[in-house]
């Protein structure tokens, strides 16, 4: 009885997704079958639900309110409310599924559409990483510019319709203007310093800038051909895709989750970077707040005066608010260790010391022309020891995790989708590689291949099996 | 549970005082102990003590011996001390170490490696016991003050301590919020025998709660303990229902306003018949008293009207002749027409007339406008409408063109403003006038837009409908420079204000930002903070020396109108009557004031009129004793005692006995 992480069957989209979390509540029951709570599967719901709310309703469409309920409670009647709702959250979960209040919409494979995302069916952030990395090896493999639309097509479709309100969430938008603006400084550097490419189309002739003899090979302006600027835009949208992808994964995933998949002995480092990650939203607040406070000296807000005369009041904060957080993580109990040998010690910092320096030994060897005869297996060996330092040195650790992501079915399609995609489209690039890569010299319309076409369609899945974020969650 | 044998702290040198010394102290277990007392006296380093972040993380000497549990902190860190005591300070932001609900109440549980299925339960126990649960995944930035609270409460209780340690945990919540974490810390102390240590300034909240409490007079004085009663009756802080108790000679003394209702019925005898003066106290009051009877005197005879007028206007400056013509008991609601009024009043008889006639009118008695504001919510915006109508109308047939850009009698007017932060909509349809010599509170829960409108009184947010005006100008299209002549805030942090590293360096460049003579700044700071050298830097100033040094900032300059956002967080008793002194004086010198606080007593105390918002909407506007008698929420404690008579504070009380 410990929380499932219940790929839960569909739930109605008005149910919060707190709440359907809790049917996987711990709580200790009575052997015995009870009545009232248990129904069996089919039985009236409505009926059910008043008795455990008493004045409660549909459980479902009341669990929310009953959830306020508590918070809005005195603390005497806060324990029999607490229970009330728990028990119709109970009933819920026995319930689940069926005999729901009638409604409309519902598609087909009822078990198989995406469940609302909650805590406990949260995807993987890896999975989610190993798709959009899936989409980037497939958009580095083409200049098809249809291609390479349809993946920024795909991978914004997914976006769309899979990510949340979170703060991260919205660095999509600035990753494809990230992109917008690769494409256009390619284009002008084309247009200004030329290209290799040779081309008969002359759109225009800018004026050339006479460059000593030094500079050979080098050319400031001059002819601007539509086959240097067509093969600079196809270059510049693989770019803007790559990035994109990665947008795309910065947006669905959350960072700090994702750090939590971390081995033990990294755990530590792995909070520090979240505290990190923290700040830096903190801190740019902090700018904006003092920037405007400046106003109420009569100080403009604006200039780089007003930025330099801030730095410094901003990075106190910053600093007093490090030094808050580290008390508040101390007192938490932070860095709490577990007695281990000194042997135990010792061998720890030996493998991980001597492992490293494997793993250094073992690069130059494969690198440099004489050693390649030892290089791989003694780096084999380092990466061998320094795993088995971070295993030995993630036994002095106590502290243990808090529903870690799973790495579930949805996971494996998500990730699955992505490797697909890119592996589908590294085996296209050897049967219809002019397909993938439209000539430019002559100037010739990209068409659009099939299978690669069908192959890029695949990375839409997670768009349909990864759990749907709640609508405005934090309202 | 809790052990301090003759502990002293001194931080810096050897030499240095030490800051806490020689306390003694027992706490038994299951006992919520309040710890009480001025500020800079020690409190907030006797109870980082308990956890052991005094001496282990905050340096300094600590000498004597402290025991929680059995446990020495000399021996044990603070992270081994993390399973028996719960820390939670001054502000929770600065404590969450993670970015969501549920993940943060986890966090302590995973440092000391609970099993995964144990960390669960009570995950979900906690979010249950402190009313959580809808917030579990929310970021833990999206929440308001009161949820913060709760969650960094929740956060140290999911280990199961036998000890919390709270300092200030509701000084910045609103009263409901308050009401909250303090009903938990009850739940907490009377379910789970949990033992609670806690420091706080706002003793109306929680003295009521407190099984004992101890209190630290003045910095280097031992320490007494008792019940509260007891340790209240000679305590130079307390709460008013303690003090209208002492006034009263109640025995035992009450701690809570139930207690003092019971006994309150003779005193309720007593005070029936009399009303409490229009204000409480100081030179404004009085004027406006004074004029209200000549007004009412004066509708029939015009020429006398105009010399009532000009008496006032001789006698006690122009600040108190423009607060003449308005009515502040019962004019609120019609900020215009009271302007429009006073416009035309010295200006030519028959206007005087007719402004005389309307304050008449407006002050006929508070006993008649109490009903009339409580209807005002509901029909608010149209009677504003139409008294500002009828305001025009009046000041047309008084001969004077309406609506012009300098209108002396209204320092800041807000009309149907609305602000977007986002999507959401901080600000919807809010009016707002101010006039000289006026103080207005703004209250509401966090996050009800009170700060936003500050902010946009001076400029810092954008409306994105409706007008501001302040002075004339749109704050948000005036140069800094020109608008700190105009309107001056004191932003809840009033460190925010300042850059310098030491005061006199401040005040130097305060004088050179407003276009004031060299000095202007540090004689302020002199007058409202005496004895401060000019090279102290600002953060070593404490809490209520800072909010004086930022208000002397801003008000160099000289703007008419003051606007202050939480003043009182994290102010003790004695600089909170110093920040009302201060006010009160500014306020009779003819500065219009602003604050936006949770503070009911402060409102109490020195508002004429009460803005109550809700959800970006004003849902109250009117005198303050009108507004504040009423509510459950907002009411000080003496008008929760003394209901239905429209008492406010102590001092009226006293004064009418």
């Amino acid at each position: 009885m410990t929380g499932p992480p219940v790929p839960a069957p569909p739930d109605g989209p008005e149910q919060p997704a707190g709440h359907r979390l809790l049917g996987g509540v711990p709580r200790p029951r009575p052997a015995g079958p009870e009545p009232g709570t248990h129904p069996g599967p089919g039985s009236g719901r409505s009926d059910e639900s008043g008795a455990a709310h008493g004045r409660g309703g549909n459980a479902s469409a009341e669990g929310e309110r009953g959830a306020r309920e508590i918070g809005a409670r005195r603390p005497g009647e806060t324990e029999r409310a607490a229970g009330r709702a728990a028990e119709g959250r109970r009933g819920e979960s026995g319930g689940r599924g069926f005999g729901r209040a009638p409604r409309e919409r519902r598609p087909l494979g009822g078990a198989l559409r995406a469940p609302r995302a909650g805590r406990s069916n949260a995807l993987h952030a890896g999975a989610w990483w190993v798709w959009a990395l899936g989409l980037a090896t497939a958009a580095s493999r083409t200049t098809n510019p249809l291609l390479l639309g349809m993946l920024v097509g795909v991978a914004g479709y997914v976006v769309a319709a899979r990510r949340t309100d979170a703060p991260w969430a919205r660095s999509y938008g600035a990753f494809v203007k990230l992109g917008l603006a690769v494409i256009v400084v390619r284009l002008v550097f084309s247009a200004v310093l030329g290209s290799p490419v040779p081309g008969t189309h002359v759109l225009l002739t800018l004026p050339e800038v006479p460059l000593p003899d030094w500079a050979q090979g080098v050319r400031l302006g001059g002819r601007v051909t539509a086959e240097q600027l067509v093969f600079a835009l196809y270059d510049g949208a693989k770019l803007a895709t790559l990035l994109i992808c990665l947008g795309a994964a910065n947006a669905l995933a959350n960072p700090a989750r994702l750090l939590k998949s971390l081995p033990g002995a990294l755990y530590e480092a792995g909070v520090a970077v979240v505290v990190a990650m923290t700040f830096a939203p903190n801190m740019v607040a902090d700018v904006l707040r003092l920037r405007t406070a400046r106003r109420l000296r009569g100080r403009p807000t604006g200039g780089v005066k007003a930025v330099l005369q801030i730095g410094l009041p901003v990075l106190e904060g910053a600093l007093e608010r490090s030094v808050a957080v580290a008390a508040s993580m101390d007192a938490r109990g932070y860095g709490r260790t577990a007695q281990v040998p000194p042997a135990v010690r010792h061998t720890t910092t030996a493998l991980t010391l001597g492992g490293l320096l494997g793993v250094c030994a073992g690069s130059y060897g494969l690198l440099a022309a004489e050693g390649a005869g030892y290089g791989l297996p003694v780096l084999l060996g380092g990466f061998a020891a320094a795993l088995g330092g971070l295993w030995l040195g993630g036994r002095r650790q106590v502290r243990t995790r808090y529903r870690p992501d799973r790495w579930g079915p949805r996971a494996w399609l998500v990730a699955g989708s992505g490797v697909v995609v890119a592996a589908l489209m590294i085996r296209a690039g050897t049967y219809e590689p002019l397909a993938l890569h439209p000539g430019v010299v002559p100037l010739t319309a990209p068409s659009l291949p099939l299978w690669p076409a069908a192959a890029v369609l695949v990375g839409l899945l997670p768009a349909f099996v990864a759990p749907v974020p709640p609508k405005e969650s934090s309202s | 549970m809790i052990r301090f044998e003759n502990v002293s702290v001194t931080y810096g040198d050897a030499g240095a005082p030490p800051t806490v010394s020689g306390v003694d102290l027992t706490v038994p277990e299951g006992e919520l102990v309040l710890l009480v007392g001025p500020s800079g006296v020690g409190k907030s380093t006797l109870l980082g003590a308990v956890s052991g972040l005094v001496p282990h993380f905050t340096g300094g000497t600590l000498r004597g011996r402290v025991t929680v549990d059995g446990r020495d902190t000399r021996t044990h860190k603070p992270r081994e001390l993390a399973d028996v005591v719960g820390t939670v300070g001054q502000d929770p932001l600065a404590h969450f170490v993670t970015d969501t609900v549920e993940d943060e109440l986890a966090y302590g549980m995973e440092s000391l490696g609970l099993a995964p299925a144990v960390m669960r339960r009570r995950v979900e126990e906690t979010l249950d016991l402190l009313g959580l649960a809808e917030l579990r995944d929310r970021p833990l930035a999206t929440l308001s003050g009161g949820q913060r609270q709760r969650v960094a409460i929740g956060s140290v209780l999911t280990p199961h301590p036998k000890v919390l340690v709270l300092d200030e945990p509701t000084s910045a919540l609103d009263p409901a919020a308050a009401e909250e974490v303090l009903a938990v810390l009850q739940r907490l102390v009377h379910d789970l025998g949990t033992t609670v240590l806690m420091a706080e300034h706002r003793l109306e909240r929680v003295v009521q709660y407190a099984d004992r409490v101890v209190l630290m007079p003045a910095p280097g004085e031992p320490s007494v303990t008792g019940a509260p009663a007891d340790v209240m009756s000679f305590s130079p802080v307390r709460p008013p229902v303690v003090a209208l108790g002492r006034l009263a000679g109640w025995t035992p003394l009450p701690l809570s306003v139930r207690d003092a209702r019971r006994n309150a019925g003779e005193l309720r005898t007593r005070l029936e018949g009399v009303s409490p003066p229009a204000r409480v106290s100081g030179p404004a009051a009085r004027a406006v008293d004074a004029s209200a009877a000549r007004a009412v005197d004066a509708a029939a005879a015009d020429p006398a009207a105009r010399d009532g007028k000009g008496d006032l206007v001789a006698g006690s400056g122009p600040g108190a002749g423009v607060r003449a013509g308005r009515a502040p008991a019962a004019e609120a609601d019609r900020p215009e027409a009271a302007g429009g009024i006073e416009r035309t009043a010295p200006r030519s008889a028959p206007a005087g007339a007719g402004a005389a006639a309307a304050s008449a009118r407006g002050l006929a008695s508070p006993a008649a406008s109490g009903p009339a504001s409580r209807r005002r919510p509901g029909a608010r915006g149209r009677t504003a409408a139409l008294f500002r109508w009828l305001g025009r109308g009046r000041s047309a047939r008084g001969g004077e063109p309406a609506g012009r850009p300098h209108d002396p009698a209204v320092l800041a007017e807000v009309a149907r403003l609305g602000v977007r932060h986002g999507r959401i909509e901080a600000l919807r349809r809010v009016d707002l006038s101010v006039a000289p010599g006026e103080t207005v509170a703004l209250m509401g829960r966090n996050g009800a837009g009170k700060s936003t409108l500050l902010g946009s009184l001076v400029g810092m947010v954008e409306p994105a409908s409706g007008t501001v005006r302040v002075g004339g100008r749109t704050p948000h299209r005036t140069p800094p420079a020109e608008l700190v002549r105009r309107v001056a805030l004191v932003p809840q942090e009033p460190r925010d204000l300042l850059y310098a590293d030491t005061v006199g360096a401040e005040c130097a460049a305060a004088d050179a930002d407003a276009g004031a003579e060299p000095g202007t700044c540090r004689g302020l700071v002199s007058s409202l903070l005496p004895g401060v050298a000019d090279d102290t830097h600002p953060r070593d100033l404490s809490e209520g020396q800072r909010l004086a040094l930022a208000l002397a900032i801003v008000l160099t300059a000289r703007p008419p109108l003051l606007l202050l956002d939480e003043p009182t967080r994290g102010l003790d008793y004695a600089a909170k009557s110093r920040l009302v002194a201060v006010l009160r004086g500014l306020a009779a010198e003819g500065h219009g004031i602003v604050l936006a606080t949770h503070d009911v007593e402060l409102a109490a105390e020195i508002a004429d009129r009460v803005v109550i918002l809700a959800g970006g909407e004003v849902v109250a506007d009117g005198p303050t004793a009108d507004v504040v008698v009423s509510s459950p929420a907002f009411a000080p404690q003496v008008a929760k005692i003394l209901a239905p008579q429209p008492w406010l504070t102590v001092a009226q009380v006293e004064a009418a006995l």
